[in-house]
């Protein structure tokens, strides 16, 4: 099962690209402090907004600083925003999904129509909305993501268990007089983990993409911590001088995006072969 | 059919329940109490005159009776008034901007329509040609972009180097002086990009759904009928195929809404267009709690709408979804 998944996962070419973007990745914001030319904060009065050159590969931002520096130091809080708010999601959304699938009845009407509640808002207002009460910092926003981003995992859960509690595998533990909990979390999740993996790093995407835009906003990682979506602010207000400021942050974005929905999918369809369309 | 509405009628008052707690439960993770703003100013405001504030404001009562009189307001849509210093009635501050919004992502959604249908049903029928891998990587390519930072280069390259598309507003400065067909031209140039923006995102999803939905209804024992009857191919798959993948279309227009509705907030504040969205956003900036609150619950609600348009519109279209629930 383990060697057919490698095999299927490495002849998917677009699968495994995915999968060298996100490492990738990983050793750019792991190696930041060695492989940054320059210190992401140091300003430079004398060479502000400067083009692309040997020196600053990508150019200089409104205060001097080095683009190409300030962009793989944020590299870091895409990774970190990414993971944190998707652990959230997952946690969040793998219990009540569990509870609700195996419990059935009322406790899966009640965590269900939870679920149909919360979809009824556009999460992009729900996260503004809760952002605007607490102060805009890289923690809250990860946390907003995540309580934000786990209704689909639910659904996904909560349809694993339903049909993986009637399996004979389910009945002998509970014969040998294993406890819900223990049925549930050692005996039925790990079986339903396959389909949360491919949900999760999908989920790693959509939080790097919405964290962007709420750093675009002004609502999110707080400047002078530099980020991908608060360096495109800059872009924007500098909108007829300086394109680069614009160009390579978003680029990074797409590429990053890119890889983690690549990977994802490759993963599902490597799991189950079926599934492919 | 009746029996049907009155059904998926009944089906959205637990949804408008929990949608209002939800909206309560935010309002009160604000720190501080409403009153704070109005008595922290004046530092010698007497514990009294905060007492009488709290009264005013319901907020001595316990928490449940504050949620039914709330309830109560929103029942006459009294969403209360703004912090801004025009302290104007929240519901006339959306009602003025709730239209344009309305008018964007509606030319949008006929724009993914209009767009992904045909892309998605090509590159169904000639699965694995050169046309089907292009939109496959469109479709990728789509689904990772940030549309904020499309929209930046758009703006740079139509806006800024051609100079063709004006890149802020949904009027120029001399909108009043020209003649009515040309402010039509007008508006009409303003409303482009961000039409086409708020598009993107929801083309690369719709055309990949077509495609598939396409894929499954050409298997179907019903189109092998047809051609054994001897139809054309274009008869099979233009009037036999294409009707029955469109029915599940209707769903996912649909669950387009709330992505929409929330992605307005982001290309109406790039560029600047006086909507629902963007007064969303300064209101989230200036910390005005009753605006937000009250464009967050106008969103769940046109949610609410659109995911019921959508179903009964299926309903209508599909006997059997009327007949099986």
């Amino acid at each position: 099962m383990k060697t057919d998944f490698w095999y299927r996962f490495f002849r998917n070419k677009l699968a495994v690209a995915g999968g060298i973007v996100v490492v990738a990745l990983f050793a750019v914001s792991l190696l930041a402090p060695w492989i940054a030319p320059c210190d992401p904060n140091e300003i430079n009065i004398d060479r502000v907004l400067e083009s692309p050159s040997s020196e600053h590969l990508l150019g200089t931002d409104q205060l001097g600083r080095d683009v190409l520096s300030r962009m793989i130091w944020g590299s870091r809080i895409s990774l970190k925003v990414g993971f944190v708010a998707t652990g959230i999601a997952i946690l969040v959304g793998a219990v009540l999904g569990a509870v609700a699938g195996y419990y059935g009845r009322w406790v899966d009407s009640v965590i269900m129509r939870f679920v149909d509640v919360m979809l009824c808002f556009p999460s992009f207002f729900l996260i503004l909305a809760v952002i605007a009460l607490l102060e805009p910092s890289i923690w809250n926003i990860m946390i907003v993501i995540g309580l934000t981003g786990w209704m689909g995992i639910t659904r996904l859960v909560r349809a694993d268990f339903i049909s993986l509690k009637e399996r004979d595998f389910v009945q002998a533990a509970r014969v040998i007089g294993a406890g819900d909990g223990r049925i549930i979390f050692r005996h039925i999740l790990p079986n339903a983990m396959a389909s949360v993996l491919v949900a999760a790093t999908l989920g790693v995407a959509g939080a790097i993409l919405t964290e962007s835009a709420l750093s675009f906003l002004g609502i999110g990682v707080q400047p002078p911590t530099p980020s991908w979506g608060n360096i495109l602010t800059a872009g924007k207000d500098n909108i007829d001088i300086a394109w680069w400021l614009s160009l390579y942050p978003g680029l990074a974005i797409l590429i990053t995006v890119l890889g983690y929905n690549l990977l994802g999918e490759g993963i599902r369809d490597s799991l189950d072969p079926r599934l492919r369309e | 059919m009746v029996s049907y509405l009155v059904k998926r009628l009944l089906t959205m008052i637990p949804l408008l329940i929990g949608i209002t707690i939800i909206c309560f439960v935010v309002i009160h993770l604000a720190p501080g109490s409403p009153t704070d703003l109005q008595t922290e100013l004046s530092p010698h405001a007497s514990v009294e005159a905060r007492e009488r504030l709290m009264a005013l404001y319901d907020l001595d009562k316990p928490i449940h009776v504050q949620y039914l009189l709330w309830i109560k307001k929103l029942a006459t849509l009294d969403l209360g008034h703004s912090f801004s210093p025009d302290g104007r009635p929240v519901v006339d501050k959306i009602a003025e901007r709730l239209p344009i919004t309305i008018i964007i992502n509606v030319l949008s959604m006929i724009l993914i329509i209009a767009v992904a249908v045909p892309l998605g049903v090509i590159s169904a029928v000639r699965r694995d040609s050169l046309f089907d891998k292009a939109t496959t990587i469109f479709v990728f390519v789509g689904f990772a972009i940030p549309t904020f930072w499309l929209a930046l280069l758009l703006m740079i390259l139509f806006g800024v180097n051609l100079g063709w598309l004006p890149i802020s507003g949904i009027r120029s400065l001399n909108y009043e002086y020209l003649p009515a067909w040309q402010q039509h031209v007008d508006l009409a140039r303003h409303l482009i990009l961000p039409v086409l923006l708020s598009a993107f995102g929801g083309l690369a999803g719709f055309s990949r759904y077509m495609r598939a939905n396409m894929l499954e209804v050409i298997r179907q024992d019903y189109i092998t009928t047809a051609r054994a009857k001897g139809l054309s191919e274009r008869v099979v798959i233009y009037k036999h195929a294409l009707r029955n993948a469109l029915l599940p279309v209707i769903t996912i227009l649909g669950l387009s809404v709330p992505g929409l509705i929330g992605g307005s907030v982001i290309f109406e504040t790039i560029f600047a267009i006086p909507g629902m969205g963007q007064l969303f956003y300064l209101s989230v900036m200036s910390r005005d709690y009753p605006v937000v609150m009250g464009i967050l619950f106008i969103g769940a609600i046109l949610t609410l709408m659109g995911n019921l348009l959508a179903d009964v519109s299926y309903a209508a279209a599909d006997p059997r979804i009327r007949v099986s629930s």
